[in-house]
């Protein structure tokens, strides 16, 4: 890959870290990243790999901009309500980095399209609302050999790991989806926007390292934090020989789509 | 007496519990919400009562998140 003068420009801030130089940029702007969900997640998700030149940000939702979105999906402007999410997103990234081509997908992931969609992608972003999604995406991925960043807020909390293959998945930390109003849903419990931001950077930094190969990926731990108090915690966890899932006996061998009641709160 | 951490805080308990009479004491009310880990391994749901909280352990609820787009 040959950067034009401009691009060197652009990325001078990478290209002058050690750790990343010429070549990282390079794993970057080749690289190939898919964000599940335009929301208040993959905003912030999506911008930052944008900025940094990821070659190719696929973006799948199948849901319209809303108002009460605007306090934390920071992708999506004022004009934008009633828009697809996708193509809100799509234009945000084109007018932040013409080098990025961006493919949209205004649907909903599902057990039908999971695999065909992901074959195409170095690293996933689990950007979505609701469980029975973030485990389709953990089975998806691992049975695709594919690594993914997991993220979870509620309230003023957040949570993350990055699943690599052969270490610890979703199902392993999680057998199953919680039955439906067993987890408050955001429509009962609300999230403070930033907390978004906050995790959503989680996830884009980690991104960028796998690109690039860059330091100790959120493998194998689990991060939380509590925006009250500030406290980060790293909790060790590990692959689980009954994962059902990427055990040593797995009885989930293909993709289910869990139903659970939406938690998007909609104005009709 | 048993001097406990849960996730990441030391507790002092009067005697050992199982972990499903911790998870009572922590107003767990639906297990279903939380993995737990004892001193870094998982404790399968089949085990909560038989499963001895001693002193000196360290106890993790990781609970369920699931936000994200909203
Ligand atoms: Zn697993």
């Amino acid at each position: 890959m040959e950067f034009t003068e401009e691009q060197i420009l652009r990325y001078s801030r990478h290209i002058l870290l050690q750790d990343v130089g010429v070549e990282g940029q390079e794993r970057i702007s080749s690289g190939k990243v898919l964000v599940i969900g335009a929301g208040g997640l993959g905003a912030p998700v999506a911008l930052y790999l944008a900025a940094a030149g990821v070659g190719t940000i696929g973006i799948i939702d199948g849901d319209v901009v809303d108002l009460s979105n605007l306090q934390r999906q920071i992708i999506h402007f004022t004009p934008d309500v009633d828009s697809p999410k996708v193509l809100s997103a799509k234009e945000k990234i084109n007018l932040l980095n013409p080098d990025v081509k961006v493919i949209t997908y205004q649907t909903l992931f599902t057990s039908e399209n999971a695999l065909e969609i992901i074959k195409d992608y170095d690293f996933i972003v689990d950007g979505t609302d609701n469980f029975p999604v973030k485990f389709l995406i953990n089975d998806a991925c691992v049975m695709a050999g594919k690594a993914f960043s997991h993220g979870g807020i509620l309230r003023f909390d957040g949570q993350t790991f990055t699943h690599t293959p052969g270490n610890a998945c979703y199902r392993c930390l999680f057998n199953a989806p919680p039955p439906p109003n067993a987890v408050p849903t955001c429509s009962q419990a609300g999230v403070l926007g930033a907390i978004a931001g906050m995790l959503g950077t989680i996830q884009a930094a980690e991104t960028l390292k796998y690109l690039t190969g860059v330091g100790d990926l959120l493998t194998n731990r689990l991060l939380s934090f509590n925006a009250k108090t500030m406290n980060f915690r790293t909790v060790n966890i590990h692959r689980s020989e009954k994962c059902p899932v990427c055990g040593a006996h797995p009885t989930v061998t293909e993709l289910v789509d869990y139903e659970q009641a939406t938690c998007e709160i909609k104005r009709h | 007496m048993a001097t406990i951490t849960i996730n990441g805080e030391t507790k002092e308990l009067a005697k050992s519990l199982t972990v499903a009479e911790l998870l009572v004491k922590n107003d767990v009310s639906q297990p279903d919400m939380v993995s737990v880990q004892l001193n870094g391994e998982f404790v399968y749901k089949e085990n909560y009562k038989t499963t001895e909280v001693k002193d000196g352990d360290e106890v993790d609820f990781l609970y369920f998140m699931g936000g994200g787009s909203f």
